[in-house]
């Protein structure tokens, strides 16, 4: 019979649900908040957005790679923190060049990253417990190391460039700094899921992971390596977020790995691993960026803004639930 | 549910001899007829069962036989078509309304929950009401699962977790549930896939009990001497058309299989000319892990097709995962072209030249979800690699050479391997390893769950790479297929080789026989 020549239309519909359903969802809030606001859609405010989002897009980035290859990453607000808070006070208090500072807490954020996968692959814990033993941990370290006091890095002009600075580049016009380094992130991540064997693998391992492993990739390296990447951005993602505050806060990137895989899941990750991709990943956390940017214009309560951004995530882990049983039912 | 055995029993009785009286069929479907987009699954198909019969349904993958039950069970909507139950037209929306007539299902994969036991897995969902609100009736559900397992001959406990039953048991159970459900019509799909001759004996006794009591069932099954054995009518399904219904006693596997087709067969099993070479190309000493695989030694020669029979649980598959590193072996040798190895990991296998299709395709050998280009090169990417990046163009390149090659049907690389058939999904596993140009290739069960036309490819392809030089180990719980398409046969008994056989000379019996044990050399 020739049914393999036809896609069934359960599996169409899951495909088009995936893909368009968030970049709809963000349109229509963005029309949505300029029309109960009418300053929205301004080049202003929506540089605001990104400027502001720029960290979450970035964590984003390493959850999505991550829950590609099957797994979770609950550590990463709390690395996120400590890698702003290591950088910071490397270089304001031990005096430390802003480079040097910066490498160290990004060699610090993979390692801790290694050890959540390190506990995945080779301690067999759900990356759930894994992960979320690390949030602690990594949130412990921070308050430890910045005796529960902010550091501020005012006066590191180097620093806070990062953070509210601009770089010109040409079509682009005036491009937010951390704008600029998510753009980077996002492009090096597209080009390791699409390009590279790495990218494959991590398609592969999500998808079936037996299966990956007697077809002879490496199962483990690869996981432990996602989790490594997803420490590492968490702690550049902090140091964005440490640049815009001007100072390394104990309690920043609180809740981060909530907006991260609600940022994924809206962008069509599966939570079941092996479906999903960069670009709708990244438009799901610029969703998330817009939904809190325009209830704070519509002074929407901070509690309130919680409990809508809980709600969305439900929202999105249904559709994806429900894509997935349509594709079962094909 | 507590008035359970004897009325449901007499009412049994009562109907079945009601419905023979008046010689009303118990199920008639007619002119039923299903579209899914760009696939006429089944057209206009009428299908009739009587009680106390069991009809076979048989077809190529694709014919239509899971859609026309899956229609009968509720699940799809058909799009034409009446569905007439002891002669009344019934409308079945859900497998719930299909539970109620009596209509009962047993898929493939078996939907018992391992870690409860035998009578709360009967009755799960359904367990008889305690004293108190809320409770249950422990005491009575426990007799009752008891008494429905013994109508079936079944001396097991009822309160022993349904993982610690044997496969072929765990089936009794869902029978035995179906049952409990005053099921009339029980579908029965595959049932004889996993299980050995000898458990298929069993359930083949069983279920003549069940006709015996006036039970119907439909079993769908590729094995055509088991179809010819235990059935009284056989429906050919083809394309989504009825090719015909006919008693068995009226047909021979032959003709099952042109009606299937709808062309002649060759001989299924052809005989390549060139003989194995002398050289061996792997050898194996005393490979040993835990209870499964003990003191295991064999060569296999280059070119040639070594089958390994044994009954389920015998330790084909833990030598098969032992020799390719996926559970790897706790003693012994293993050499590659006289080269001693150590395989701890599949990677150092498959680095050796050792290519390994497992026996459950879809969970061990399949990324359902990726295109059939990402299955096949998915062992090769190393050499597909520059300077970190995939090239794409080769992988679309090599992907439609075996597409090619294999006559793998697929609209094209990109489509993903999910739509596939089962036999062309099967050589997508197969191709992933010839990109590899392998020196070994073990296949775990590689006709499992395949239709007719595609098994014979399958076997072709093997010859083929026997031909070329590949020495291949061909896992079989089909003795025919063994017998047909190796050229010596190991057979393994508890965890040990029983016995070495030529294919030429060995007989059903003797292989039985080391199977069992009972090989007194």
């Amino acid at each position: 019979m020739s049914a393999l020549t036809s896609v069934p239309w359960q599996q169409t519909l899951a495909n088009v649900l995936r893909r368009s359903i968030v970049l709809l969802v963000l349109v229509g809030l963005a029309l949505y908040f300029e029309s109960e606001t009418g300053r929205f859609l301004t080049k202003q405010n929506l540089t605001n957005v990104a400027q502001q989002n720029a960290h979450i897009i970035v964590v984003t980035v390493g959850m999505a790679l991550v829950m590609l290859a099957g797994g979770i990453d609950l550590s990463v607000g709390s690395i996120a923190a400590l890698g702003g808070a290591l950088s910071a006070g490397l270089v304001v208090r031990s005096g430390v060049p802003l480079e040097l500072s910066v490498l160290l807490a990004l060699a610090v954020g993979f390692g801790l990253g290694l050890v959540n996968g390190a506990l995945v692959v080779f301690g067999k814990l759900p990356p759930f417990v894994a992960t979320l033993s690390m949030m602690g941990v990594a949130r412990g370290l921070m308050l430890l190391y910045t005796s529960k006091k902010p550091i501020s890095i005012a006066n590191v002009d180097a620093y806070t460039f990062w953070g509210r600075g601009s770089v010109a580049l040409p079509v682009l016009g005036d491009v937010p700094a951390p704008v600029l380094v998510a753009l980077v992130i996002i492009g090096l991540a597209v080009l390791l899921l699409t390009q590279t064997r790495f990218g494959l693998h991590i398609y592969a391992i999500g998808g079936n992971e037996e299966t990956a492993r007697l077809a002879g990739v490496p199962v483990n390296r690869i996981k432990l390596l996602t989790y490594g990447i997803s420490g590492l951005l968490a702690a550049l993602a902090g140091m964005l977020l440490t640049a815009r505050l001007y100072s390394a806060q104990p309690r920043i990137g609180v809740g981060l790995e909530l907006e991260a895989i609600a940022s994924s899941v809206l962008g069509g990750v599966s939570l079941f691993g092996g479906v999903g991709n960069i670009p709708t990943a990244v438009i799901g956390a610029l969703l998330i960026g817009e939904l809190g940017n325009g209830m704070n214009m519509l002074r929407v309560e901070s509690y309130q803004q919680e409990m809508i951004k809980g709600l969305v995530l439900v929202a999105a882990v249904t559709v994806d639930m429900y894509t997935k049983r349509l594709e079962r039912r094909s | 549910m507590s008035m359970g055995l004897c009325r449901g029993a007499l009412l049994h009785s009562l109907f079945t001899l009601a419905s023979n009286m008046d010689n009303i069929p118990l199920l008639q479907m007619r002119g039923i007829s299903k579209a899914f987009p760009g696939v006429q699954a089944l057209q206009s198909v009428d299908l009739t069962v009587h009680p106390g019969e069991i009809l076979a349904l048989v077809g190529e993958n694709g014919a239509g036989k899971s859609t026309l039950m899956k229609v009968l069970n509720g699940v799809y909507g058909a799009d034409a078509g009446e569905i007439l139950w002891q002669g009344e037209t019934v409308t079945i929306h859900s497998p719930h309304d299909a539970q109620r007539l009596g209509i009962s299902m047993i898929h493939q994969e078996l939907a018992l929950i391992p870690y409860l036991d035998a009578g709360k897995n009967i009755y799960l969902g359904r367990e008889p009401a305690g004293r108190l609100p809320g409770t249950v009736d422990w005491r009575g559900l426990y007799r009752q699962a008891q008494a429905d397992l013994d109508r079936l001959g079944l001396g097991v406990s009822v309160r022993t977790p349904v993982r610690f039953f044997p496969l072929a048991q765990q089936q009794m159970i869902e029978v035995a549930k179906a049952l409990s459900m005053d099921a009339r019509l029980i579908v029965m799909d595959e049932p004889t896939s996993s299980l050995t001759d000898r458990e298929v004996e069993t359930l083949f006794g069983q279920m003549r009990a069940l006709r015996a009591q006036g039970v119907a069932i439909i079993f769908i099954s590729h094995r055509l001497e088991e179809v010819l054995h235990i059935a009284d009518r056989v429906t050919v399904l083809r394309d989504g058309q009825l090719v015909g219904t006919r008693p068995v006693n009226e047909l021979s596997t032959d003709d099952i299989i042109r009606m299937m087709v709808g062309r002649e067969m060759g001989q299924i099993f052809e005989r390549r000319n060139t003989p194995p070479a002398d050289e061996v190309v792997l050898e194996v000493r005393g490979l040993s892990r835990g209870e499964r695989v003990r003191d295991v030694s064999f060569t296999l020669r280059k070119g040639e097709i070594l089958g390994v029979a044994g009954l389920v649980g015998a330790g084909r598959t833990e030598l098969a995962e032992a020799i390719f590193g996926a559970r790897p072996a706790t003693a012994g040798t293993i050499r590659l072209d006289g080269q001693p190895l150590r395989i701890r990991r599949p990677q150092e296998a498959i680095r050796s030249g050792i290519g390994f299709v497992p026996e459950d395709r879809k969970r061990q050998g399949l990324f359902l979800r990726m295109s059939v280009a990402a299955n096949v090169v998915m062992a090769v990417l190393r050499r597909l690699t520059r300077a970190l990046f995939i090239r794409w163009s080769q992988v679309e390149q090599i992907t439609s050479d075996f597409v090619t090659r294999l006559d793998i049907r697929t609209p094209s690389t990109a489509q993903r391997v999910r739509n596939l058939s089962g036999g062309n999904q099967q050589k997508v596993v197969i191709a992933r390893w010839l990109t590899l140009d392998p020196k070994v290739l073990i296949l775990d069960e590689p006709t499992r769950g395949i239709d007719v036309g595609a098994k014979a490819e399958i076997y072709r392809l093997m010859n083929q790479l026997a031909e070329r030089g590949v020495g291949i180990l061909m896992i079989s719980s089909e003795l025919p297929e063994v017998m047909g398409i190796s050229d010596r046969i190991l057979v393994m008994h508890e965890g040990r080789l029983a016995g070495v056989f030529d294919a030429r000379t060995a007989t059903e019996d003797a292989l039985m026989n080391a199977a069992t044990g009972m090989n007194a050399s």
